[in-house]
């Protein structure tokens, strides 16, 4: 049906994409799992109550997420040709998809900690328990579920937002689906592209889904 | 010797958005070593902020803990986490870890103390036996019944060997038999490590089972202390009378008239007393209810009498009753 140059640009994109969205879920993480844990921790009914702290993190998570993502990339370019010396590609895409990627995490990791029972970090603390570690061994263990759960959630996220990055050259598949689908009318490439997108987002989906399940000591079955 | 447990002129406010909560209000206790000591009252008389003072997990807003010696208010965090690992802790809804197996649970104050991997599963094998789970470490608490649950936080509360070993309410959410073999249990640890416990609950019976002294709270305040022994027969407050004529529900019954309760020691029994006070005085009384309870393994017994209409009768019935040496006190159902 596509000649072989088409099924390798195909393939560039796929790889591409997946660069970018396994990438920037890394990184993402690297910077929302602790700000999750802070803005848990420093909560008024947390283990280290910090009003200061608490509401610089709240209100910017709140203003990055309230930012359409396009225009964040927009936003970011000065900031992405600083960094990276190049404002479009894969590569300088994840600059924007990490920032924006960071306090959608750090929300997600916030109320998968929240649903730890109050009771047992207070069991740890009894114990004499620092800290540190009933955020190693308590929070994260017993919201293992949940993390795994926002995880994927996120990773579902990123997704679409790397696709989206294709607008204004981002490269991957959703590059593609706009420059052969919308500006030259080849339907057919387009729904491939698409069709791979949706696989992708079913594969992480079900993987995500089957750990956390499987992690789960919670329930009898 | 000196109290394990000194609590000095404790109070705890709480800053709410309606204004200040006095959750605690000048409460002092001394707890000596080898007690267990039960705190009772009913619900919001601050007996969970107060047993949270033992161990800090709440700050008191005013006066001092000492914990063998050790003024928690004058340590350093770090001293104070040490500390705690002498204070074991069980709660009512047991805070198990989930995501962790039985052992793995036991092991977890150990892994806190730094005490290594292999010597800790010895160890926790070893307290599996003494509450008797040996046959579950694999399992997760989602497998266990509610009795298994606490017997597992007993395990865990007692793996770093505690002076003193706290219990929130820790039968309230058990039946009456898992209750009464936790309550065994925790007599046997009282006496095998001479762990001192301190008891919280609001079921005067849990107080009868297992402890020697008590506090009874109010309101924040303390109301009554002493021996259980003591407080049962001879209840000074309203709130210790309360508790302790809680199952002697003959508030119904109530008709103007007086009431007493009669409370017999071990020695009493011998005089059919209340049959020869019939025959002596020639006029009968009635009997609202009886009981014996179990105190500290010694079997008291208590009856309710209705005195006669005529108050003269009525008081010498007192006195001769006094004579024979039972405590008796007027009962006013409706405390």
């Amino acid at each position: 049906m596509f000649d072989q140059g088409i099924i390798d640009m195909l393939k560039t994109g796929l790889f591409e994409s997946l660069y970018m969205i396994l990438a920037s879920t890394c990184v993402g993480y690297l910077l929302g799992l602790p700000m999750g844990i802070v803005l848990t921790i420093t909560d008024k009914d947390g283990i280290k109550p910090n009003g200061v702290i608490y509401k610089i993190l709240d209100v910017f998570a709140n203003i990055v997420r309230s930012v359409p993502f396009l225009i964040l990339v927009v936003l970011l370019i000065p900031f992405t040709r600083l960094l990276l010396g190049k404002s479009y590609g894969p590569t300088a895409t994840i600059v924007p998809l990490v920032i924006a990627a960071t306090p959608f995490i750090g929300r997600m990791v916030e109320s998968s900690l929240k649903e730890v029972d109050h009771g047992v970090i207070e069991a740890a603390q009894s114990m004499g328990a620092s800290t540190w570690t009933i955020i190693r061994k308590v929070l994260l263990v017993e919201a293992r579920t949940p993390l795994i759960v926002g995880a994927t959630i996120a990773i579902g996220t990123i997704l679409g937002y790397s696709a989206m990055a294709g607008a204004v050259g981002g490269g991957g598949l959703g590059d593609i689906a706009i420059r052969y689908g919308y500006y030259r009318y080849q339907t057919d490439i387009m729904i491939v592209t698409v069709v791979i997108l949706v696989v992708l987002a079913q594969l992480f989906q079900g993987l995500g889904m089957f750990l956390s399940k499987r992690l789960d000591k919670r329930s009898t079955k | 010797m000196e109290p394990i447990i000194q609590i000095k002129n404790v109070s705890k406010t709480f800053e709410s958005k309606s204004g200040q909560v006095k959750a605690l209000q000048n409460i002092s206790i001394d707890i000596e070593k080898g007690d267990i000591f039960g705190m009772i009252g009913m619900s919001g008389a601050g007996k969970s902020t107060l047993v949270r003072c033992i161990n800090f997990l709440e700050r008191p807003t005013d006066g001092t803990v000492i914990i063998d010696g050790k003024d928690l208010g004058n340590i350093s965090n770090k001293e104070l986490r040490k500390t705690r690992m002498e204070i074991a802790m069980i709660f009512q809804h047991f805070n198990l870890l989930m995501q962790r197996t039985v052992i793995d649970n036991v092991c977890f104050p150990l892994e806190i103390a730094g005490v290594k991997k292999k010597e800790a599963k010895d160890r926790a094998r070893e307290l599996l036996k003494i509450v008797g789970l040996e046959n579950k470490e694999n399992a997760y608490p989602v497998q266990l019944s509610g009795g298994q649950k606490q017997r597992v936080a007993i395990a865990r509360a007692i793996a770093n060997n505690p002076k003193i070993l706290l219990c929130d309410e820790a039968t309230s959410a058990l039946d009456p038999e898992t209750t009464n073999s936790i309550l065994n249990l925790l007599k046997d640890i009282n006496k095998r490590f001479g762990i001192t416990i301190v008891v919280i609950t609001h079921e005067m019976k849990v107080i009868q089972e297992i402890c020697n002294k008590v506090a009874i709270l109010n309101n924040g305040k303390l109301a009554e202390t002493g021996y259980v022994k003591d407080i049962f027969t001879e209840p000074k407050t309203d709130e210790a009378k309360r508790l302790v004529y809680q199952g002697t529900s003959m508030t119904a019954l109530m008709n103007g008239q007086r009431f007493i309760r009669i409370v017999f020691g071990e020695q009493s029994s011998f005089e059919p007393v209340i049959g020869n006070m019939i025959l002596s005085f020639n006029t009968p009384i009635n009997i609202m209810g009886a009981d014996t309870r179990n105190i500290g393994g010694k079997a008291m017994g208590e009856m309710i009498l209705q005195l006669p209409e005529d108050e003269v009768i009525a008081e010498k019935m007192i006195t001769y009753l006094r004579n024979r040496k039972l405590v008796v006190e007027e009962v006013d159902l409706n405390v």
